[in-house]
């Protein structure tokens, strides 16, 4: 039953969008982000709104997938609503109920809120749909490469990001086999409260933790038998390359990101 | 032959709690191995032949004695790197030797440490998954293979560094027969088509059979060596050290017992019948 969590959550496919260059697609969300940052007008809102339902459709992902991405933060989105919507300080007041006030203001800051993280979280899922973790562990060691200069060990993270992944699923394999192992014996994992539930968990934590620590141990030796002395020296099997499609897809993006500066500079819309 | 491996009265005592008097997993064992032989390394647990599997790449440094691999000492730090790129190692679960999540990714893994061009890492992948057999799962999740499967990666792994010997650490104790199958088989043609040295280590007795030479192992001291025919002829010996002998000359020592005059060298099941035909005929 645990085999069913997918993490990393990846839809493998052949468009446009899952061929860009992994560090193309990390560029794009960060300009993306920028963008919606920088938008203040709903004219703005619009156009980066209509950017990401273009990616989404060139990437052929269920628009369903994106916004069920979305349901763990309704509350947070909700919540900033609110906020945004009552406690506003403006001048035209709409409604008033109590000491609470809908001001123009406030309407339009929330609207804006709301719509800005919503755009943020689908765009950001958008590339994590398209890309398979391991290349977007690639593409990050790739572009934060430079930091290694002022001795942030890039290396060193990605490769440990990139061996969490892979033990995902067979640390899900084993806590399985633990928890039907602690069944056989009557552990009794389904009744009681949250805290009794929380209690029942500790002994499939503890033998999990130690296996996870001896898998470490011995990786770590196998590792060193294949001569892994850490990133100095170390090549690649599949060099990332851009391609002609990501200079026209980082192209096209600093231009969106350019017009909505452009855009709030001038206080168009 | 050209020895790849020579340890010289080589010692090795695990770290003991405080106070404890650390016990010699090792007891000064000599040994040589030549270059292009299959050699079995028997023994029971607790036995050291897997303490003795660590010490011939580095990943244990021997407390006395030496360990030469192509004259290169083990305990000289500087060597390490070219001494375990010579000397590859396949230990017993493969999911914890496992890198990558793609196979050929997992292959690529030595290679890439070692600084080989990417054209070259493309082909040396491709060619040590062909000789295990596994061209076909290339592109595959390690974890959704079989065991057997994912041991072969392993060993794929290591063939990548393009090494003269491997030793397989028990890399057979925890696969089905299938999968042992596959693996023995893997390392013989290894073995006999490019001519790498197989060091394997392993408790299995039928592992042994087509060996060039089993070394046997007990309390950290190599008792008996040779070749298999000459090894598993002392029934006795063996048993007294706690391992079974194969069941072929189990059946050939009981048939003894009972008075047949056949031969305790017929090690496969072919030779076994032969030669208890030979003697009922008789």
């Amino acid at each position: 039953m645990l085999k069913d969590i997918t993490l990393g959550q990846f839809f493998p496919g052949d468009t446009v969008a899952h061929r860009l260059d992994p560090r193309t697609k990390i560029l794009l969300v960060v300009f993306y982000i920028v963008a919606l940052f920088c938008a203040k007008s709903l004219l703005a809102y619009g156009i980066l709104a209509a950017v990401l339902a273009v990616c989404v459709r060139i990437s052929r992902v269920g628009i369903k997938s994106l916004v069920r991405g979305l349901k763990p933060v309704v509350f947070i989105i909700v919540f900033t609503g609110i906020l945004n919507l009552f406690f506003t300080p403006g001048e035209h007041i709409l409604a008033e109920l109590g000491f609470l006030r809908i001001s123009a203001e406030g309407l339009q800051n929330a609207v804006f809120m709301v719509l800005r993280i919503m755009l943020l979280i689908m765009g950001t899922f958008l590339m994590t749909y398209t890309t398979s973790p391991i290349s977007l562990t690639d593409g990050l060691e790739r572009l934060l490469g430079g930091l290694k200069k002022i001795h942030v060990p890039v290396h060193e993270l990605a490769m440990i990001m990139s061996i969490a992944l892979r033990f995902i699923p067979t640390l899900i394999e084993e806590t399985d086999k633990i928890m039907s192992a602690q069944k056989a014996r009557g552990a009794d994992f389904e009744s009681g409260n949250i805290i009794q539930k929380a209690k029942a968990l500790i002994p499939i934590l503890v033998p999990l933790f130690i296996s996870a620590f001896r898998r470490a141990d011995e990786l770590a030796v196998a590792m060193e038998c294949r001569c892994y002395h850490g990133g100095e020296g170390r090549t690649k099997l599949h060099v990332l390359q851009y391609e002609g499609r990501d200079y026209l897809a980082l192209v096209l993006g600093l231009a969106v990101t350019a017009g909505i500066i452009a855009l709030r500079q001038w206080n168009i819309g | 032959m050209a020895e790849i491996i020579r340890t010289e009265n080589l010692q090795y005592a695990y770290p003991a709690d405080e106070g404890a008097e650390p016990v010699l997993a090792l007891e000064g064992v000599d040994l040589t191995i030549e270059r292009g032989s299959f050699v079995v390394v028997l023994g029971h647990n607790g036995s050291g032949k897997s303490t003795l599997a660590k010490t011939l790449n580095g990943v244990l440094l021997p407390c006395g004695g030496h360990v030469y691999v192509e004259g290169m000492d083990t305990l000289d730090e500087h060597l390490l790197l070219a001494i375990r790129r010579t000397v590859g190692m396949v230990f017993q679960n493969p999911d914890n030797q496992i890198v990558a999540n793609v196979v050929e990714e997992d292959v690529a893994f030595a290679p890439e440490n070692l600084g080989v061009s990417s054209r070259e890492i493309r082909q040396r992948v491709d060619d040590a998954l062909a000789a295990v057999g596994m061209g076909e799962f290339a592109r595959h999740a390690p974890h959704l293979l079989s065991g057997g499967q994912k041991q072969r990666i392993a060993i794929a792994g290591v063939l990548a560094m393009e090494p003269e010997c491997i030793v397989l650490d028990e890399a057979t104790a925890m696969l089905d027969p299938v999968g042992r199958r596959e693996v023995l088989s893997a390392v013989h043609k290894l073995n006999r088509e490019k001519g790498i040295t197989v060091v394997l280590i392993t408790h299995h007795m039928n592992e042994a059979e087509d060996a060039d030479r089993v070394v046997v192992m007990d309390d950290g001291k190599v008792v008996m060596d040779g070749a298999p025919r000459q090894v598993f002829t002392q029934v006795e010996r063996l048993r007294s050290m706690g391992l079974t002998v194969p069941d072929t000359v189990d059946l050939l020592d009981r048939l003894r017992k009972d008075g047949l005059d056949v031969p305790l060298t017929a090690l496969t099941v072919e030779e076994c019948a032969d030669a208890i035909l030979a003697a009922v005929s008789k």
